[in-house]
């Protein structure tokens, strides 16, 4: 590209529209993102699971020897706990990749005072968390329930339209379930990565609100002999979560509602502490 | 108190060669805004209407507080203001899409190349992603960071951080400029460079600029206008293109061999003279130039050794402001 001009001149071109612009951010922050080889490979680590899994679903339809082999039936039988346990695995492996990309998506902005680039232009507040928290929504969809639903495809064009239509609600779970664990740790990133300016100590901090609070709630629970001390343990609460959703009878101390009501509630935390922090300037009254 | 000031820059654009916009850039209609208990701005009342305002007062006074409500970053706690005709209510996106801003401090993202980040926030505000590379070009070409374009952000020194800023502010083509302390830290060939590439800008006539600082000589070597705050209120406006077309009618002449005779015919003239040692002061009278006063002087074999337009500068305008 030529530049031949070097004197200021004013833009009469055409704008992009007013609502696709948080996309943008979405794409620098992307790009950011996969500079860091660590973090590529663990994206690319994501994907085994998923690929044993169908590898899974294949052998279950395909090699009928290998129940005979075992004597069971159950060793490789595709249902709703089949699908549970990939959400599960893959969760997991969200938490993991939202830990090593999440803390440096506000953190730089913030420690670099760039908050009042952003907000100067017709570009708002709510828009900017939406264009971070969508790459790593984007991110997170591509190793859970986007895998997921790929996988519900591949059973049920293996096991049939009955068997698809009576396990239709699976696909349901596995979006939704995977939708609020999204949520959470896109939030909880977010809001951490805008509270404290180091990108390792945002990390850490991500890690130790995940294990810390699983630890504190048991610690609760022992001392004072309740089972409420589960509303502390973010993991707890989606595991509870994750079984109503996927029809499993697991022995869990909260109902399902209390649960829901338990993230939700974190959900808001979150927001409210991205909202007092995500501000061009800071008033010191 | 509030100040009323009614700026008299219909006067200015006429003698301009593009005249000012008939909306005020800037109308500030008994603006407060307040933090806790704690007023920053004061009941401001004005109307500006430059091509080149400055925003002038010691550190404290509220030129960043009243830049920052402007776009819309804190909320009026009482009256309200209009950027280029719209509400700072209601039309902040509006305004943020006219405005360019440099802030005071750093805001760089420094993991990020200048071309990268200028794209960017050209983007953000609007510009397709190709157009938005080229302008980024143009922008840093245009401050003078050509070549260090493709650098991060965090390898440049102080003053090319200072035009970086500037370049984003540029790169979407705002119609109002908004510099907050564009020399702050600068050295002072950098800070020269700085005040050209304003005043090139200015003299581009396709945008207007806003400067703020506490720095006399910056707002003097570009601005046409001049709003003093202190402690949050208006302490003075000043037109200076008016004042210094104005001042040149006040002579101060050193000379050689002057007499009475000679003040006395300047006086018949219809000027105004005040005498102090071998110098001369005098007020021009309308229809008197300066060739007449040379001419009296040769017919009187008076020797003019030295000339001046004496004229207010913005220090002592500053200076009476902040006494006042």
């Amino acid at each position: 590209m030529a530049v031949y001009r070097r004197s200021y001149t004013s833009y009469t071109g055409a704008l992009t529209p007013a609502w696709s612009r948080f996309f943008v951010l979405f794409r620098y922050s992307r790009k950011s993102l996969f500079r860091s080889k660590l973090q590529t490979a663990l994206f690319v680590l994501s994907f085994f699971f998923p690929l044993l899994c169908l590898i899974s679903i294949y052998l279950a339809h395909n090699l009928s020897f290998l129940e005979r082999l075992t004597g069971s039936n159950r060793l490789l039988r595709i249902d709703n706990q089949f699908f549970f346990y990939f959400i599960y695995v893959q969760g997991v492996l969200a938490f993991v990749l939202t830990a090593f990309s999440g803390p440096g998506l506000i953190s730089p902005d913030i420690a670099n005072g760039a908050l009042p680039l952003y907000f100067c232009r017709p570009f708002s507040r709510a828009e900017y968390v939406l264009g971070k928290a969508s790459v790593l929504a984007i991110l997170l969809s591509q190793i859970t329930w986007i895998p997921g639903l790929i996988l519900f495809a591949v059973q049920g064009s293996l096991a049939g339209g009955a068997w698809t239509w009576e396990h239709l609600w699976i696909a349901g779970s596995i979006v939704l379930s995977s939708m609020i664990w999204i949520a959470i740790l896109s939030l909880l990133a977010m809001a951490l990565s805008a509270w404290v300016k180091w990108r390792v100590v945002a990390g850490a901090l991500l890690l130790a609100v995940m294990f810390f609070g699983a630890g504190f709630a048991q610690a609760i629970n022992a001392v004072m002999r309740v089972q409420s001390g589960h509303f502390f343990s973010i993991v707890y609460l989606m595991t509870t979560v994750w079984s109503s959703l996927f029809r499993l009878d697991n022995e869990l101390s909260i109902t399902p509602g209390e649960a829901w009501t338990a993230l939700l509630l974190y959900c808001a935390i979150c927001l409210a502490l991205l909202v007092r922090k995500v501000r061009a300037y800071e008033v010191i009254r | 108190m509030s100040t009323v000031i009614q700026s008299g820059a219909a006067v200015i654009s006429d003698q301009q060669a593009a005249p000012a916009p008939q909306t005020p850039v800037i109308e500030l209609q008994g603006l407060s805004v307040r933090f806790g208990n704690r007023e920053i701005l004061k009941n401001l009342v004005c109307s500006l209407r430059g091509r080149a305002i400055g925003l002038l007062g010691p550190n404290g006074a509220g030129k960043s507080t009243l830049i920052n409500t402007l776009l819309g970053f804190y909320p009026p706690s009482s009256g309200s203001a209009r950027v280029l005709g719209h509400d700072i209510r209601s039309g902040t996106r509006s305004i943020r899409g006219l405005v360019g801003y440099m802030p005071e401090n750093d805001a760089l993202i420094s993991k990020m190349s200048a071309v990268a980040f200028v794209q960017m926030m050209a983007e953000l505000s609007g510009l397709p992603p190709s157009a938005a590379l080229e302008r980024a070009h143009e922008a840093l070409f245009c401050v003078g960071l050509a070549e260090a374009r493709y650098r991060e952000l965090g390898t440049y020194s102080l003053g090319m951080k200072q035009l970086a800023k500037l370049a984003q502010a540029i790169a979407h083509g705002p119609k109002l400029l908004i510099l907050d302390e564009p020399t702050n830290g600068l050295d002072p060939s950098a800070r020269q460079r700085m005040i050209r590439m304003i005043r090139d800008i200015r003299d581009s006539k396709q945008l207007q600029i806003v400067l703020c600082s506490h720095l006399l000589r910056d707002v003097e070597d570009t601005c046409e206008e001049v709003l003093i705050l202190k402690q949050g209120r208006i302490a003075h406006y000043s037109n200076l293109e008016e004042e210094r077309k104005a001042n040149k009618r006040f002579l101060e002449l050193e000379t050689y061999g002057a007499n009475g005779d000679f003040t006395e015919a300047i006086e018949k003239l219809g000027c105004e003279c005040a005498v102090t040692a071998n110098r001369l002061k005098m007020i021009l009278a309308d229809g008197i130039e300066i060739r007449d006063i040379y001419r009296l002087a040769a017919e009187r074999d008076v020797r003019i050794r030295r000339l001046n337009f004496r004229r207010d500068t913005l220090e002592d305008i500053f200076l009476k402001a902040m006494e006042n």
